[in-house]
């Protein structure tokens, strides 16, 4: 080792002071030293002052950034929960409506259906004591062509045989005929 | 902060030591790795002097622990600037961490930051003129290195015992490839913390050696009169270029070091592949 650093030495240090200096096991112990004592203290300072430091001020950072997307979730929650209310209402009204028009036009068939029954049971009423009347004077005709067909016939064997024929075989004979 | 410079550069001034001559210092690119005391101490036989690395991994250690508590000091739930620089890098390091050894090894963390930013700060102190750069021995590359790899096997043999030998011995291996396969991954292990500690003192050392040298031939050439001047200008640009480089560099080399920190840790807490 130390004829490989003499030959360093001499090859790279053109008329310097003795060998190349970063082999120069002489120096080595101070710089240990200065080193163990030096990096030492920082990292003393560092892992009890600086980072717990600088690691509070980034957590209490986050925490806000965190605190305050929370704060923005309630209010869009919140504001999603107002349309939402809104639309429900909406909704209800516009059922509501709905309902009430449908009632009225409901109420206003039924009130027209009674009349309609009412106008159509008069008219058969009519129609029924028209029937009557019709038949009733049917009847009465009918009636009285018996009488007619009796005068008619007695009136005929008159005039083509003279001979009086009493009016009881006329009657007889007219509704033998009419059978 | 603004004094620190100033310390810097008087101590330093103090640290030069007379017998190099200004020609000398112009010319020679390994002078800038030269350790020099500023207060001489000695202890149990051990040179332990105050040097001018000393003097820097100081320095690197207060302008970055100074930084990073005073920009924070406001605790600012809106950053400033300064406190939003301190935030990225906190985030930059736990990001890279949790992604590679999962949130684990956040217990970590404050190890893997101090050493990213150490290595950072001591990277881009060395891109000043005249500073020294403290990454550019190995032996500060090598502790480093060695403080992660123990740290690995520790906590990667009191967290798993034994199981942590799982990690040299793949699943699904066919059994005759596994004496194989274990000396490979055995023989990987152990180089981790050489390749560790030799990627960024090489390219640290290699990148400020190649800087000096190319700044080395403006002046070389312009002393032989216009022709020089006028042919210095493309080590001038060389200079420029590499200088942004090295600013790349000294920020890529951070980086792999914390991320191959990171991938460590997460061996050490997951053994099995």
């Amino acid at each position: 080792m130390a004829s490989t650093n003499t030959e360093v030495g001499t090859a790279a240090d053109h008329g310097g002071s003795g060998s190349f200096p970063p082999f120069d096991a002489s120096t080595f112990s101070s710089q240990l030293l200065w080193l163990a004592i030096t990096f030492g203290l920082f990292y003393f300072l560092m892992s009890k002052i600086a980072l717990p430091r600088i690691s509070s001020i980034l957590e209490t950072r986050s925490g806000r950034i965190a605190q305050d997307l929370d704060e923005a979730n309630r209010l869009k929650t919140e504001s999603d929960e107002a349309i939402a209310t809104y639309e429900q209402e909406l909704a209800d009204a516009k059922a509501r409506a709905h309902g009430i028009a449908q009632e009225a036009r409901d109420a206003s068939r039924a009130e027209l259906d009674v009349k309609r029954a009412g106008i159509e049971a008069d008219m058969a009423a009519k129609v029924a004591e028209a029937e009557e009347r019709i038949a009733g004077i049917k009847a009465k005709a009918m009636g009285e062509v018996s009488g007619i067909a009796e005068d008619t016939a007695a009136a005929l064997v008159d005039q083509l045989i003279s001979a009086k024929v009493t009016k009881a075989d006329i009657k007889s004979a007219v509704s033998g005929a009419k059978g | 902060m603004s004094g620190v410079p100033g310390a810097i550069a008087f101590c330093w001034a103090r640290a030069q030591p007379d017998k190099i001559d200004e020609a000398d210092l112009a010319n020679d690119p390994i002078h800038q790795f030269q350790i020099s005391k500023i207060l001489p101490l000695e202890a149990m036989g051990l040179d332990i002097s105050f040097t001018n690395s000393s003097l820097f991994m100081v320095a690197t250690v207060g302008v970055s622990a100074a930084f990073l508590i005073m920009t924070t000091s406001g605790r600012g739930l809106i950053p400033s600037r300064l406190q939003s620089i301190s935030e990225m890098c906190y985030e930059f390091v736990a990001d890279l961490l949790r992604s590679s050894a999962g949130s684990e090894g956040m217990k970590f963390f404050p190890l893997v930051f101090s050493l990213f930013v150490f290595i950072l700060m001591a990277n881009l102190f060395g891109m000043f003129p005249y500073f020294f750069t403290v990454t550019s021995h190995i032996i500060v590359t090598a502790a480093l290195a060695l403080l992660v790899i123990g740290l690995v096997l520790v906590y990667g043999f009191w967290k798993n015992g034994l199981g942590f030998l799982k990690l040299f011995v793949p699943s699904g291996v066919p059994a005759v490839l596994i004496p194989l396969i274990v000396a490979i991954e055995v023989m990987s292990f152990i180089s981790r913390p050489i390749s560790l500690s030799v990627r960024l003192f090489a390219n640290v050392l290699a990148g400020h050696i190649t800087l000096k040298v190319f700044a080395g031939f403006i002046p070389m050439l312009s002393k032989i009169g216009f022709v020089g001047v006028v042919g210095a200008i493309l080590p001038l640009g060389f200079t420029v270029a590499l200088t942004a480089l090295e600013f790349l560099v000294a920020f890529l080399q951070a980086y792999v070091f914390a991320i191959l920190t990171c991938m460590y840790l997460n061996d050490a807490i997951h053994p099995s592949h």
